[in-house]
């Protein structure tokens, strides 16, 4: 039974995440128009926990990109590059990155500032040939930070593991020609008081992340994690190591436990309980999750949430008695748990299915990224055999309008719900 | 005696089944669709009614299907074609384990289990190779009509590869046989050949399962059944009604609704029972 619904709490997640967006694009909007220095990174393992330290405005292209897709003008951007000379096969984000470079950083949400540094990791391989763009435009250091990830499925090391003690040493010299780089391109020295700081604020965000992400075991659930969570993720990545950030999270916790205690969900009614694997289809995103919800179906989490959060959801806490060695710890197990949720995410699904009391599990593998895309099939096929559960498999782009039919998404969603509805149906006839 | 309709608007032709509450077909009816869909589906459906020789208050419950299911308007409620055939299909032989539906422009492979549910489906995208289509174009590249297209092919005894996977660019390599001397059967068994292979491309990516159900316009064609049932190793099921799979799910669905109306204690608002007693 619902009580009075306070109308502060509730909404609040998104209502502030889209103040803090448009905050945050509002400084980088400055930084652009004073030509100020920014760091371009990604959201698998951004280094926020560095860069920070150096007061460096961050830019996520990836995100910039996106947001040209759910403003619906992807595809200026994207003929753009195509007419530069990049293929259709490339990257949707890359191309509307690259465009937004020959706009001069013109942008639906503002104006974004050039890079002064790139900083990435070798989670997905396409960073590197994306940040070799701007090293060739810009003439600008590209610092690629090499991660060791998972080296078969089920061969995940731990602090202690001697694997995981030589990654960890060959994670903290990365990190200390990091730092060596950023203090020569900035101009300021390492703070390691102020180091602590932001790996405290990061702490705090990652413990609250998990939180959120726990809470949606709900029933009902109590966020969409694909309409809701890419709000979320925004905040996760952009605002990562901040007080601002942890604070917006903890408030999502309060949230969430609010709703939960008041049976507040994300659906009047909540018929089918979902899992989204795959990189969202921001084209025509609202419509994409209607498919859904026109049914009864919501999403409860994604492996979105999971690896766009550089892997975040583990809840690390950092030990800020020896803050580098923790740090390069943490990104260890995040980063590496950022791959491991696109290329073996079977066994979390599996997992899933009964902390969540899923339903279904959806599928949906996209034109501009093989490295999300592949073994997607492969994937599926391994959790149908461990699990009798229903899942379907769609296939559409995350940026890319032209390959996106909404047609014969409804056809295939609206079938995969019918099978739902009998499945449901004969579980209940069992049953009674 | 009641009555239910099934009404599939297809890409190419629209289909409708009368069905009494025995669940035997009474009336039946295809025709074009042409470009105004909503005409189709009514025309088709008044056609099936004439056949029957059933008024239309006696028909208590009608279903679309097809991709201009939502344009049925004198329907209770739609259904996709993928649930249709797959219920028309264990209706029509109890032990199906795959469907294959071939139609017009569209290829679709359905994985069904014990129950009768659709474990997985799988269909073509963004590309009409492997469909009905395909052999629309070597029928107009080769002036033979549709529906001799099988039977000509048939008569092969060497039959050409054909290497295209476009449906559009079809044409030009079959006339690029022809040029070559190649006998019209021989090509025609080239095509037949390169739609199965390509259609059990999409049916192994669902798993192909004894026993196999044929369905869709294209199961009409003898070539096309002896080119699949040559490439996957086993007979298939091809049920007369096979051009009416699709509209004869949607009418057994329809029937359940009439039946779920007139148990008290059901749930009337479900749209689709489990099918498989």
């Amino acid at each position: 039974m619902i009580k009075t619904v306070d109308p502060e709490i509730v909404g609040r997640g998104n209502r502030e995440g889209a103040q803090l967006f448009r905050r945050w694009f509002a400084e980088l909007d400055g930084a652009a128009l004073n030509g100020g220095q920014a760091a371009y990174v990604f959201v698998m393992g951004s280094l926020a926990e560095i860069l920070r330290v150096f007061d460096l405005p961050m830019v996520f292209p990836e995100i910039n990109s996106l947001q040209t897709a759910i403003r619906r003008v992807a595809h200026e951007y994207l003929n753009e590059a195509e007419d530069y000379g990049y293929s259709p096969d490339i990257c949707g984000y890359v191309k509307a990155d690259v465009a937004l470079q020959l706009r001069g950083g013109d942008h639906p949400m503002g104006h974004v500032p050039k890079p002064t540094l790139a900083v990435l990791t070798n989670a997905c391989n396409t960073y590197i040939k994306w940040a070799e763009i701007w090293e060739r435009m810009y003439k600008i250091p590209v610092f690629t930070l090499d991660i060791p990830g998972t080296r078969s499925a089920g061969g995940q090391t731990w602090a202690g593991d001697r694997d995981f003690e030589n990654d960890r040493r060959y994670v903290v010299a990365q990190l200390k020609e990091l730092i060596s780089l950023c203090e020569e391109v900035t101009g300021r020295r390492f703070d390691v008081d102020r180091f602590r700081e932001v790996l405290k604020q990061t702490s705090r965000m990652n413990q609250g992340w998990k939180r959120v992400l726990e809470l949606n075991k709900n029933q009902p659930s109590l966020f969409n994690a694909v309409t809701d969570g890419t709000v979320y993720l925004g905040v996760a990545n952009g605002f990562r190591g901040t007080a601002e950030g942890s604070q917006y999270f903890e408030q999502l916790v309060e949230e969430m436990e609010y709703k939960a205690a008041n049976h507040i969900g994300t659906l009047t009614e909540e018929k089918y309980r979902l899992i989204f694997v795959g990189v969202p289809c921001y084209p025509i995103f609202r419509r994409f999750n209607e498919m859904f919800t026109e049914w009864g179906g919501t999403f409860l989490t994604s492996t979105y949430l999971l690896f766009a959060s550089g892997g975040t959801n583990y809840g690390f806490e950092y030990d800020l008695s020896r803050p580098l060695d923790s740090l390069a710890e943490g990104l260890l197990i995040s980063v590496r748990n950022a791959m491991d949720n696109m290329f073996y995410q079977d066994q979390t699904l599996i997992e899933m299915i009964d902390d969540y009391a899923i339903d279904g599990i959806v599928y949906h593998p996209i034109k501009s990224c093989r490295t999300v895309s592949t073994g997607l099939a492969d994937n599926r096929r391994a959790v149908m055999a461990a699990r009798d559960v229903a899942s379907l498999f769609i296939e559409s782009d995350m940026m890319d309008r032209r390959v996106v039919s909404e047609a014969q998404l409804k056809n295939r969603i609206d079938a995969f719900f019918e099978g739902l509805a009998s499945r449901k149906q004969r579980q209940s006839e069992l049953t009674t | 005696m009641a009555y239910a309709a099934g009404v599939d608007v297809g890409s190419t032709q629209t289909k409708a089944v009368i069905i009494n509450e025995e669940a035997r077909i009474t009336g039946r009816s295809l025709i074009d669709t042409g470009a105004n869909v909503v005409l189709a589906a009514e025309n088709a459906y008044f056609e099936a009614l004439k056949d029957a020789g059933v008024r239309e208050e006696e028909i208590e419950y009608v279903i679309g299907t097809g991709y201009g299911r939502y344009r049925v308007t004198f329907g209770n409620t739609q259904v996709t074609e993928i649930s249709c055939h797959a219920r028309g299909a264990v209706h029509m032989f109890a032990n199906t384990r795959t469907v294959l539906d071939m139609g017009g422009q569209d290829t679709k492979a359905i994985q069904i289990n014990q129950e009768g549910e659709i474990v997985d489906f799988c269909m073509n995208d963004k590309c009409a190779a492997g469909t009905g289509r395909f052999l629309g174009a070597a029928s107009s590249a080769l002036d033979i009509p549709l529906d001799d297209l099988g039977d000509t092919a048939l008569l092969s005894e060497r039959p050409v590869r054909i290497s295209t996977t476009c449906t559009v660019f079809a044409e030009s390599e079959v006339l690029s046989w022809l040029g070559k001397g190649k006998k019209i059967e021989d090509i025609l068994m080239g095509v037949h050949q390169s739609i199965a292979k390509r259609s059990i491309g999409l049916m192994r990516r669902v798993g192909i399962e004894h026993e196999v159900t044929f369905t869709g316009g294209v199961a009409k064609n003898s070539g096309m059944i002896y080119a699949l049932e040559d490439n996957l190793g086993l007979v298939l099921n091809v049920s007369e009604e096979s051009h009416y799979m699709g509209a004869l799910g949607a009418a057994l669905f329809a029937l359940d609704h009439i039946q779920a109306s007139r148990i008290p204690t059901a749930d009337s608002t479900e749209v689709v029972r489990s099918h498989g007693t």
